[in-house]
C-alpha cells in the first residue's frame, strides 16, 4: 500500500538527513521523495511517497512527528490533493518518426525541449500515473535517459467529496 | 470522574541566574550549564574542546568536572546520574574519537529514555568537510541515536541551543541531546544573556491523557476478571512511583515490573510479582499470558518481555498508557490508548476507577488474584547450593546482609545481571540502574560512579561480570581519584557466562570465542594496583565477611566473587519463543503441568 506523505518541517540544517535517516532507519521504504522551498523562508515541504507493506502508515507519521523539525504530517490522498510530478525524457527519433512522437508528446501535454540528430527530448509536468502512460508509450520507439523529480503534493482547498469512491480525480 | 488534576508538568527546572555580557562562547556554555542548574558533568579534554576546558580553569563558575579515563566512561557516569537523581546527565568529549566514543552511551539513553546533554567539540567551522585532524561527522554519526542534535554554527546560537537541549532532554519521552561546537566559535566572543522562552513549534510533548480514553480504561479494569499491571521504566521516568502506588493498591491487582521499572514498585509489596520476559519469573510470565487485561503503564512491549508477539498474552485486552505516542500500536495493537504523562494519567485512572467501586461496579478479581498467588507460591525462583559458589546465593547475601541500608544497584549485562534482577529486593525508585534496551557490557563500573557522585553517602553496589568489568575497568582510576567508595561486585565465572549458557542451549555446546578464564586479571592485585580495596571470595563461607568489609569500609572497592560457570539462568524464555516454551532446570520441571 502507497501512501503520500506532506512534511512540513522547519528549514534547518540536516533536516533531509534526519527524514531520509528515520526512514532508513526504521525499515520504511521511500518510493520518492521531494524537498523544497514554500511560502516561508523558514519552513520547506518534504513530499515522500512510502511504501507502507510492512508498516502502518500511523506508525510512520508518529515516527516522523518525533523529529523535533517536523511541524505538520499530512497524509494526501488522491481525492483531495493536486499531485504532480516533472520529467525529462530522451527518446530515439529518426526523422521520419519526429512528427509522430510529437503528436503523441501534445497528447500528454509535454513539450519537446531539445531536438538531436536521431533524438527528441521531452519535458512533462503531470500526475504521476499519466507520466508512466507516456513512458509506456515511448518506450517502442527507444528511450535513452530518463529523470523524474519525484512526486510533489498539496491538498485541494475545496477537496472533491467522491461518490462512495467510485469518482476518481486524474489530474 | 474529574479530568481536571493539577499538573504535573515534570519540572522543567528552574533556571538559575548566571553572569551574562561580553563573554568566549566556550565560558557561555558554562553559563548556560549553571543557568540549567548542572553541578557536575563528567568528560575528557582534547583539541577541539580546549577552549571550553581553558574557561572552566580561567572563569568563576560553580559546575564541577570530573575527568574520567575513557570518554565511554564519562557518557554511563552521567547515565548513573541522571537514573539515579532524574536529572540531566552531562558529558563532554573532544572531536573525532571523543565523539566516537560516547556513541555507546549515548545509544544506550536514547534506548532506556535517559536525559542526557553531550557535548563534542568539533574541528573549526573552515576545516569542517575536510578530513581535518580528528574530524568525524558526528551530528551524522549520533542522528540515529538522540532525541536530537545541533551543529553550532554561530556563537550567538548557544544560548538558545542549550536552553532547547535541555529542555528537549528532560521533557516529553527524556532522551540524549547532542550540541556540536567547532573550536572556533568555542573562541568567538559575543553578547550572553540566557533565555527564558523557547521556541519549538515542533515539539510539544502531550501533557494530559484524554479523559474519555481514561474513563475507557478504568471500565476494563472495572470489567476485567484476570488484570495485570504491566509496568516499564516510563514510569520511573515520569517520576510516577507515588501515582502508581496509589493506583496499584486502589485497584489491587497484580504488578509485573520490568527490568527498567525495577524499584519503581517495591518488590516486597504483595501484588509486585516482579520481572516478566526471557528470565522472568513462572508467575509473571503466567499471569501476563493468562490475563483478560494488560494495564500497561510506560512500557513498551521488548521482545524481551513479550518474547514471540503473537503469542504473548493471547487472551488480553491492552490499555497502554505512554507519554510517546509512537509506542502506541507500535508492537502490540491497543484497545485503549492514553497518550499523557503518567503523573496525571494516573491519578485520573484512579479516581475514576474508584468512581466505579463507589457505584460497586467491579467485577471480582478475588478467584485470579488466589490463582496467581498460587503459582507464586508453588513456584519461585530456585537454584541449588552444591557444587562451586552461586552467583544467586550471593545475590541473596546481599540483599539479607544490606536489606536495612539504601542501597543503589547498577549492574553489568548478562547472567549476573537477570540474577541480580531476579533476586535482589529493591524497594524504592531509582535505585536499580541497569542498561535495559541496548545491553551495554561495561554499563556497570561507571553508571556506579556516577550515581554514587549523585549520592556520596548512600552504599552503591555495581553487580558485575568479569567480561563487563574488563570493558570500563579503567574508571577505577576515576573511582580511585575522586574517592568515589562504589562497590564493584565481580561475579566471575571466567566465562560470557549470557553467551556460553546460549551456545550450551542452543548452539550444541560449541563455546565458540567465550572462555575468558577467572584467573585473568588477578581482580585483586589489579584493585590493589588502583589503590582500590581488592577482596576475594571463593566459597559460600567467604562472602558474608567480604560483602561487609567492602560495605563499611568506604573506599572504592573490587570483590571477586569466584563463582560455578555452568550455572545457568533460568527460567528461561528462548528468544522468539512464546512464554509457553519456557525452559528450566531438568530438576526444576515439576511445574509443567501448571504453565500456559
Amino acid at each position: 500500500m502507497h501512501h503520500t506523505l506532506s512534511v512540513l518541517v522547519e528549514n534547518s540544517p540536516g533536516v533531509l538527513a534526519r527524514v531520509a535517516g528515520l526512514f532508513s532507519r526504521r525499515g520504511f521504504n521511500i518510493e520518492s521523495l521531494a524537498v523544497g522551498p514554500t511560502e516561508r523562508d523558514d519552513r520547506s515541504r518534504i513530499t515522500l511517497r512510502v511504501d507502507c507493506s510492512q508498516h502502518s502508515i500511523g506508525q510512520v507519521v508518529k515516527q516522523l512527528y518525533k523529529l523535533i523539525n517536523v511541524l505538520k504530517v499530512n497524509e494526501l490522498t488522491a481525492d483531495d490533493a493536486i499531485e504532480r510530478e516533472l520529467m525529462i525524457v530522451r527518446v530515439t527519433a529518426q526523422p521520419a518518426d519526429r512528427a509522430d512522437l510529437i503528436r503523441l508528446g501534445e497528447v500528454f501535454g509535454a513539450r519537446v525541449c531539445d531536438v538531436g540528430p536521431t533524438s527528441l527530448m521531452f519535458e512533462c509536468l503531470e500526475h504521476p500515473d499519466k507520466l508512466h502512460a507516456f513512458e509506456e508509450i515511448l518506450k517502442p520507439y527507444g528511450v535513452k535517459e530518463l529523470v523524474r523529480t519525484g512526486r510533489v503534493a498539496l491538498r485541494k482547498s475545496t477537496p472533491e467529496r467522491t461518490r462512495s469512491g467510485r469518482m476518481r480525480v486524474l489530474a | 470522574m474529574s479530568a481536571t488534576n493539577p499538573i504535573p508538568a515534570r519540572p522543567d527546572t528552574p533556571r538559575v541566574a548566571v553572569r551574562t555580557g561580553s563573554m568566549t562562547g566556550a565560558e557561555a556554555i558554562i553559563r548556560c550549564l549553571e543557568a540549567e542548574g548542572v553541578d557536575i558533568c563528567w568528560g575528557i579534554p582534547g583539541g577541539a574542546i580546549l577552549p571550553l576546558y581553558d574557561a572552566w580553569a580561567r572563569v568563576e563558575h560553580s559546575v564541577r568536572h570530573i575527568l574520567v579515563r575513557h570518554e565511554q566512561g564519562a557518557g554511563h557516569m552521567a547515565q548513573g546520574y541522571a537514573r539515579a537523581t532524574g536529572k540531566v546527565g552531562v558529558c563532554i568529549g573532544t572531536s573525532g574519537p571523543g565523539a566516537t566514543n560516547l556513541v555507546t552511551p549515548v545509544a544506550d539513553a536514547f534506548l532506556d529514555s535517559t536525559p542526557l546533554i553531550v557535548i563534542t567539540g568539533q574541528v573549526p567551522t573552515h576545516l569542517i568537510g575536510s578530513d581535518a585532524f580528528q574530524e568525524a561527522d558526528t551530528t551524522g554519526i549520533f542522528m540515529p541515536i538522540t532525541k536530537h542534535s545541533y551543529l553550532i554554527t554561530d556563537v550567538r546560537d548557544i544560548p538558545r541551543v542549550f536552553r532547547e537541549a535541555f529542555h528537549i532532554a528532560r521533557t516529553g519521552r527524556p532522551g540524549p541531546v547532542l550540541v556540536d561546537i567547532p573550536k572556533d566559535l568555542a573562541n568567538a566572543t559575543f553578547d550572553f544573556s540566557y533565555p527564558e522562552e523557547i521556541d519549538l513549534p515542533g515539539y510539544r510533548p502531550t501533557q494530559t491523557g484524554h479523559p474519555l480514553q481514561v474513563q475507557s480504561a478504568a471500565e476494563a479494569i472495572a470489567r476485567a476478571r484476570r488484570p495485570v499491571l504491566y509496568v516499564g521504566g516510563g514510569v520511573l521516568n515520569a517520576d510516577a512511583c507515588t501515582e502508581l502506588h496509589a493506583f496499584a493498591e486502589a485497584v489491587g491487582i497484580p504488578v509485573v515490573t520490568t527490568l527498567m521499572a525495577k524499584g519503581a514498585f517495591p518488590d516486597s509489596h504483595p501484588l509486585c510479582l516482579g520481572l516478566p520476559g526471557m528470565h522472568g519469573s513462572k508467575f509473571a510470565n503466567w499471569a501476563m499470558n493468562r490475563a483478560d487485561l494488560l494495564v500497561t503503564i510506560g512500557a513498551r512491549f521488548d521482545d524481551r518481555v513479550t518474547g514471540k508477539l503473537d503469542a504473548f498474552a493471547p487472551g488480553a485486552k491492552v490499555i497502554h498508557m505512554d507519554i510517546d505516542p509512537a509506542e502506541i500500536d507500535k508492537n502490540r495493537k491497543a484497545d485503549v490508548p492514553i497518550v499523557g504523562e503518567l503523573r496525571q494519567v494516573l491519578p485520573a485512572l484512579t479516581v475514576a476507577y474508584l468512581d466505579l467501586r463507589a457505584e460497586d461496579r467491579i467485577a471480582s478479581k478475588r478467584e485470579w488474584k488466589d490463582q496467581v498467588e498460587e503459582w507464586r507460591f508453588k513456584h519461585p525462583f530456585r537454584y541449588r547450593r552444591v557444587g562451586p559458589l552461586k552467583t544467586q546465593f550471593v545475590m541473596e547475601r546481599f540483599r539479607d546482609l544490606l536489606a536495612d541500608r539504601d542501597v543503589i544497584w547498577t549492574t553489568g549485562v548478562g547472567q549476573h545481571q537477570m540474577w541480580a534482577a531476579q533476586w535482589l529486593k529493591v524497594e524504592k525508585p531509582r535505585h536499580f540502574i541497569t542498561s535495559g534496551g541496548l545491553g551495554t557490557m561495561g554499563f556497570g563500573v561507571p553508571a556506579a560512579i556516577g550515581a554514587q557522585m549523585a549520592y556520596p553517602d548512600k552504599t552503591v553496589i555495581n553487580i558485575d561480570g568479569d567480561g563487563c568489568f574488563q570493558m570500563t575497568m579503567q574508571e577505577l582510576a576515576t573511582a580511585v581519584s575522586y574517592d568515589v567508595p562504589a562497590i564493584h561486585a565481580i561475579l566471575n565465572n571466567g566465562w560470557l557466562g549470557m553467551v556460553r549458557q546460549w551456545q550450551q542451549l542452543f548452539h550444541g555446546e560449541r563455546y565458540s570465542e567465550t572462555l575468558l578464564r577467572n584467573d585473568l586479571p588477578d581482580y585483586v592485585k589489579l584493585a590493589e594496583s588502583f589503590g582500590a580495596l581488592g577482596l576475594r571470595a571463593e566459597t559460600e563461607a567467604d562472602v558474608d565477611r567480604v560483602i561487609m568489609e567492602a560495605v563499611e569500609s568506604r573506599r572504592p572497592c573490587v570483590i571477586d566473587f569466584r563463582v560455578d560457570h555452568e550455572e545457568k539462568v533460568y527460567p528461561m524464555v528462548p528468544a522468539g519463543a512464546g512464554s509457553s516454551e519456557m525452559i528450566d532446570e531438568p530438576w526444576d520441571n515439576d511445574w509443567v503441568e501448571d504453565g500456559v
